[in-house]
Formats: C-alpha cells, sequence, structure tokens
C-alpha cells in the first residue's frame, strides 16, 4: 500500500535501520512529542489541527477545481474572467485562500499543452486542487517535467500529436496555477456537473486530459 | 542554494511513478505535521520563505532520500529552535521546561477554514515603478548565492522575453533571511526551452517567475 516513489527514505533517517514498520512508529513518536510539547506551551490547539486536516482531508480537494473548470466549459463569460484574472474568478466559487492568493489560469488548446511543476519544491494550487500527490513532489517528477514533458506525459500513459506544443510553467513563486483543459468530444449535452465528472486533477496540472464521456458511461 | 531541492533537468530519478487512487495522507502522523505545519505557519513567528529554506538547506542526501512530510517535520522542528519558541531538549523529550513566549497568534479551531480562506498574499504595494514592461528582452543573472532563492540553477544566466507583470511581490531571498518583505516587482519571463536545455529538451516553452532583482535588459 505504500508503494509510492519515496518511501524508500525510511531507510534513509539516520535513527533506524530495522525496515519501514519500526522507522514509521520511530517518526510517529517523534510527531507526537512534537504535538504535545507545542500543546503544552500553548502554540498550537490539538482541535485546530484535527479541523485543519478534516478541511484538506474532505473539503478542498480537486472537485474544487473541477467546479472551475464545468464552469468555464458552460459560461463562456466566466471563462474570459478566469483567463484574466484567475483569482477573482475562482472567489465567485467561494474557493481561494492559501496556497492559491494568486491564481493564473493556463488553457490547453489543440495546438498548446501546458503542464505545471514545482521544480524547487511543491508549490500547488491547493484551494482547488488541495494538496498535492506524492508524486508531484518527487525527484523524477521535478527534474523531468521542466526539461522532457513528453516523457513525463509518456509516465501518465499520455501521448500528444507531435506538432502540439508544450508549454512548461515553473510554480516557484507565490503565483500558483490551474490548467484548463480542452472539453472533451462528445461531451455537448452534458450539464455542469456531468462535465466536472470529467474533469480529472491530473488534467488541471497538464498530466493528463479530461476524460471521455465515452469510457466513463461504461 | 544550490542545493538537493534545485531538481529542474537533472537526470538520474527514473519515472514518475503515479499512485493509483492515491489516499490525501499515507499515515496518521502526515496529518498531524501537515496541521502542525499550517496552524505553527499562523503564529507569525516565521514565513513561508524561512520555512522553505530550512527544508532545503539540509544535506542532499537527506532532502532526496526523505519523504515531504518528513523533511515537512524536519523544517518545523529547525523553526521552532531557531526561533527560540522550544529548545533541543524539550524537543527530544516532548515536555515544556522553559515559559512559552509570547505569539503574535494562536490558530482556533472554530477559525481555521476562513483564515485558509483569507489566504496570505504575497503582492505589495510600493512607491516605485518595474523596470521592465511587456515584451522586454531580458537575462537572467548568474548568480550562486549559498541563501534562499527562488532563482533555479537551470535559468541563471539565460535570455527570455517579460511574459507578463504581477505587481510587487515579497522577495524570497530577502525575507528567508530577517531581511524584511523587501518587495520587487514580479514578472513571468518566456524561455525558448532551446534557450534553456538546447536540443535535448521536448518542451517548447518554459515559464518562470523572476522577481527584479533576478533580471538585466538583455544587451
Amino acid at each position: 500500500m505504500h508503494d509510492d516513489p519515496d518511501h524508500h527514505h525510511h531507510d534513509h533517517d539516520g535513527h533506524h535501520h530495522h525496515g519501514e514498520m519500526s522507522e514509521l512508529s520511530e517518526t510517529e513518536i517523534r510527531v507526537r512529542a512534537l504535538e504535545s510539547l507545542l500543546v503544552e506551551k500553548g502554540y498550537v490547539e490539538s482541535a485546530t489541527v484535527d479541523t485543519l486536516v478534516e478541511l484538506y482531508e474532505t473539503k478542498i480537494g480537486p472537485r474544487n477545481g473541477a467546479r472551475v473548470v464545468a464552469r468555464a466549459w458552460v459560461d463562456e463569460h466566466f471563462r474570459q474572467r478566469l483567463l484574466s484574472d484567475g483569482t477573482k474568478a475562482i472567489a465567485e466559487l467561494g474557493m481561494g485562500g492559501r496556497g492559491g492568493e494568486h491564481m493564473i489560469i493556463v488553457e490547453n488548446t489543440p495546438e498548446i499543452h501546458n503542464l505545471i511543476v514545482c521544480t524547487l519544491c511543491s508549490c500547488y494550487p491547493w484551494p482547488v486542487l488541495g494538496l498535492p500527490p506524492v508524486w508531484y513532489k518527487s525527484a523524477p517528477y521535478r527534474s523531468r517535467a521542466i526539461i522532457d514533458p513528453r516523457g513525463v506525459l509518456a509516465d501518465f500513459g499520455v501521448v500528444l500529436p507531435d506538432a502540439t506544443k508544450i508549454r512548461v510553467w515553473d510554480s516557484n513563486s507565490e503565483l500558483r496555477y490551474l490548467v484548463l483543459p480542452m472539453r472533451p468530444a462528445g461531451s455537448a449535452g452534458l450539464n455542469e456537473d456531468e462535465l466536472a465528472a470529467l474533469v480529472t486533477r491530473n488534467s488541471m496540472i497538464g498530466t493528463g486530459l479530461a476524460l471521455d464521456p465515452k469510457a466513463l458511461a461504461t | 542554494m544550490n542545493g538537493g531541492h534545485d531538481l529542474g533537468g537533472a537526470h538520474g530519478f527514473g519515472p514518475v511513478v503515479p499512485e493509483p487512487d492515491e489516499p490525501v495522507f499515507h499515515a496518521d502522523w502526515e496529518k498531524r505535521v501537515l496541521g502542525l505545519y499550517v496552524a505553527g505557519a499562523c503564529t507569525g513567528a516565521w514565513n513561508i520563505d524561512m520555512a522553505r529554506f530550512t527544508r532545503e538547506d539540509r544535506p542532499a542526501q537527506d532532502y532526496l532520500g526523505w519523504s515531504y512530510y518528513r523533511i515537512w517535520l524536519a523544517g518545523l522542528e529547525r523553526l521552532l529552535l531557531e526561533t527560540g519558541l522550544v529548545n533541543q531538549t524539550e524537543l527530544t523529550g516532548g515536555k515544556a521546561i522553559d515559559p512559552p513566549i509570547a505569539l503574535k497568534r494562536v490558530l482556533k479551531a472554530d477559525e481555521a477554514e476562513a483564515v485558509m480562506l483569507r489566504g496570505f498574499p504575497a503582492e505589495r504595494q510600493v512607491g516605485f515603478q518595474p523596470r521592465f514592461q511587456v515584451g522586454d528582452a531580458v537575462v537572467t543573472r548568474a548568480i550562486n548565492p549559498a541563501t534562499h532563492t527562488r532563482l533555479p540553477r537551470y535559468a541563471r544566466g539565460r535570455r527570455g522575453t517579460i511574459h507578463a507583470l504581477h505587481g510587487a511581490h515579497v522577495f524570497p531571498d530577502a525575507h528567508a533571511h530577517g531581511h524584511g518583505e523587501a518587495p520587487h516587482f514580479l514578472y513571468t519571463v518566456h524561455f525558448t526551452a532551446r534557450e534553456l536545455w538546447g536540443p535535448d529538451t521536448t518542451a517548447d516553452s518554459v515559464y518562470l517567475n523572476c522577481w527584479e532583482p533576478y533580471l538585466d535588459p538583455a544587451g
């Protein structure tokens, strides 16, 4: 279940070399000690930690971004506002704030595909996509997306036409990016909620495309 | 700093391995680190640029070998030590010894969502004008500070064009080291992928945000 690219790290902690389970418990003990110290000192409240975790586990995630994209697909005026002032347009849907104070929306077209990376750390548009997946923060993605986006797309099973130009956006400041993916063919009859279901997290980072409605229906 | 975090263009890390149906967290301790980190930042004892520096300023083998939340934990511990909020004995024992330091704010559970929704904008009003306009040809400076910078190695000493001007933003290179917000105009600079990588790239263009001190006019 921990088959993600950075779990080998647990052997490099410098404290334990007895395998993953004991290392995880060591880190757990360390985190518990830290939390009880910060609570005892009055710097942090555990109920606040619970609330923040719940917020990013259940309320703030890629379904938010999918709503933004679906709205842009059905409402041309909203799409224009989104592309000219992303922060303001997203706020119309009640989204914004930490990690998305300055939003830039980049639009995919048949000619241009956009891909977002943070080569220096893990900057990601929290209000619309939630917390980043492990691969987004990993060395393979951060090293290669900026120089070989087609190679990275192949890792995700995405192949673009040779003629499509790829623009890579390095998210190295407090400006945060959201890709507006192309509306898939065959989606003309769908309503906004049905369209939102086609919008994957990866399609809003640029490592995927919006789903084909036919594939979703089967 | 030219640390293990500055990864753009490096070879040898292998393929990207997305995890199907990845959960938001992989362990309970990751949840606590996320919450402690965000709530800790709200105390105002440090800023986001200091936090980034405490994560990247460590042996490259640790940075590259640890999971991201493990790096966050190490960064948070260092911030608490450097700001004097806790001492090493307290950290090791998980028990308070010294009296607490007065903080600007302790985030309450019932205000957490509203505070996150407001966020922490980085744009500032300044009394000076931007040096560059959209369309201007620029060249990034060739710098190698051992301190925090958001100008990655792959884009130093390269020619680009101003794509957008975003107003003045807090300058991380100063802010990370206690030199105040020192806002400078922030630009998105367009580089052809060939300017950065020569022929060995499958990108057409790279867009990078550059604060004005990263840029000179291209002669």
